[in-house]
């Protein structure tokens, strides 16, 4: 995958106040998620990449150009803040129809009506934006942030305020865009959040990247961290004692639906599960990772 | 280049805000004022044209429509943080300062300059005057309306820095050390006026090639360093 978005060493201060402490990351097109707990360093990271700060250290590049200073980025680049701050006297079709103007595009109302649409605000278009709900501001953001269509999106907690079909629809849309070979960033503190719309992710913890990649290639590579598993089978009392034995177990419980299994080895466990049910002759009719939650991950990257 | 979609939302901002009442006051009490004065003391030759449309005009009215106008074309839109939105375009600073110091020129002119000009004419055998005040009144527009635009990008406190320049430095110094005239944006203006009507009871102090100059310093350096400041305009992150 070819990064868009480098960071080098990139560390952000205020005064003496550490925000984001030497980062190296590579974000490529799809959909990436910023993860971590609030003042973790996301927004610092989002709007370093926006142009609205400088790194106190290292270099941030996009596709090469530095964004600090460079009104052009904005040209294949959208921002929705997280603020919730808009020109509330404007109506919705307004507010996208001026920022496409600023855009220069050449047709701005039809890239507004564009734009409008794809977040599904068209009924509410014709009002004004005071009157809108937080769910619906957050779409109008978007909505402007994409009217000129950009390679580059950016977004800052973008489902505060928004309702579960309101979600799901902007899930269903950034992954949409994601797919199409834009890179799409956004930021959350909602593990589920992340989990549900992002394969790939950055983990922010007190301004150092915790972990950077694949939500389940990390979780993997965290061996010395047990993986719990939830399994079900013809005889769990006969499982449970052929798994006592083995190294890589770490505990081994029968609850009344069945047997939770703790293993300190992801992969061992994963390979040799199959193959002892098979000899001892025992029918497996459910196998369940029970913490691949990004919360176990979110917890473990904390705690260590 | 003045961007006409950033001066539509800009003077549909202002005058929506609540403070478009605040500097709307002061337009109607020159005027609501000179209609009693006029009333009441209709004789040629009075003094209180000179004291109202000058002093008040210059001292009162013209300062704080500029400053309230002023200061709020882009600091507002920088308080409360919608400004990023029109700064993640790639529209030029250069082209967001001219705008916003256009339409803050445009509307203190409204709101200043021409009650100046419409009190002025209404007061009796003051029609030279008037059109004086209005000169004057129109630079003091554009150079208050540079100072404080600048003033609004440099901190989030313009009001209050502006407040003690007019109240303290204009209004109580500049009256009492002839030297601190020099860097009075009020008496730039009445030193326009005068060269255009000279009156024994507005002296200005400076003539109209030292307002003239200085006023264009003043508006000149403070758009420049406005356009500067806003290229570095950053977003507060969230510190570890």
């Amino acid at each position: 995958m070819s990064s868009i978005i480098e960071f080098r060493n990139v560390s952000r201060w205020y005064g003496n106040v550490v925000a984001v402490n030497d980062i190296t990351m590579d974000i490529g097109p799809g959909v990436t998620g910023l993860l971590g707990p609030n003042g973790a360093g996301k927004s610092t990271i989002l709007h370093m990449i926006a142009g609205f700060l400088a790194p106190s250290r290292g270099t941030l590049t996009l596709d090469g150009t530095q964004p600090w200073k460079n009104p052009d980025i904005y040209r294949r680049l959208g921002l929705v803040p997280e603020r919730d701050s808009v020109y509330a006297f404007l109506t919705g079709a307004q507010f996208v129809t001026a920022t496409a103007k600023l855009h220069k595009l050449p047709e701005p109302s039809r890239s507004a009506a564009w734009a409008i649409g794809l977040t599904e605000m068209a009924e509410a278009q014709d009002r004004k934006i005071a009157t809108y709900s937080k769910g619906m501001r957050q779409r109008i953001k978007v909505a402007a942030a994409l009217v000129h269509d950009p390679e580059i999106l950016l977004l800052d907690e973008p489902f505060n305020g928004m309702d579960p079909r309101q979600r799901l629809h902007m899930m269903d849309l950034l992954s949409r865009l994601g797919d199409e070979g834009r890179t799409i960033l956004f930021s959350s503190h909602i593990l589920e959040e992340v989990e549900r719309l992002s394969g790939t992710i950055q983990v922010m913890v007190a301004g150092r990247l915790a972990a950077s990649g694949d939500f389940r290639a990390i979780r993997r590579l965290m061996t010395s961290r047990p993986h719990v598993f939830h399994v079900r089978t013809t005889d769990d009392r006969r499982l449970a004692a052929a798994l006592v034995g083995r190294d890589y177990t770490h505990a081994v419980e029968l609850t009344g639906k069945g047997l939770q299994v703790r293993t300190s080895d992801f992969g061992a466990f994963c390979e040799q599960i199959a193959v002892i049910t098979r000899d001892e002759n025992i029918r497996l009719t459910e196998l369940l990772p029970t913490d691949e939650s990004l919360e176990s991950v979110f917890g473990y990257l904390i705690a260590n | 280049m003045l961007n006409l979609t950033v001066a539509g939302i800009t003077v549909r901002a202002t005058l929506g805000r609540r403070r478009a009442f605040l500097f709307a006051v002061p337009a109607v009490i020159l005027i609501v004022l000179t209609l009693v004065l006029r009333a009441s003391h209709p004789a040629a030759g009075a003094a209180w044209p000179d004291t109202v449309l000058g002093t008040f005009g210059f001292s009162v009215l013209l300062p704080l429509t500029a400053l309230i106008i002023g200061t709020g074309v882009l600091g507002a839109e920088i308080d409360d943080g919608s400004v990023v939105h029109l700064l993640a375009t790639p529209v030029r600073r250069a082209d967001v300062i001219i705008t916003k110091f256009a339409v803050a020129v445009g509307l203190t002119a409204a709101f200043a300059a021409l009650p100046e000009l419409i009190a002025g004419l209404l007061a009796p055998h003051s029609g030279k005057l008037a059109v004086a005040l209005f000169a004057g009144a129109l630079v003091g527009s554009v150079v208050y309306s540079a100072l404080f635009v600048f003033l609004s990008v440099v901190t989030t406190r313009a009001i209050a820095f502006g407040l003690l320049y007019v109240a303290i430095w204009e209004g109580a110094l500049s009256n009492v050390v002839g030297g601190v005239r020099i860097l009075s944006i009020a008496h730039y203006a009445l030193g326009v006026a005068n060269a255009i009507d000279p009156d024994q009871n507005l002296q200005a102090g400076l003539g109209l090639s030292t307002s003239l100059i200085l006023g264009a310093v003043i508006t000149v350096g403070g758009l420049y360093l406005a356009t500067r400041r806003l290229e570095t305009f950053s977003l507060a992150g969230d510190p570890a």
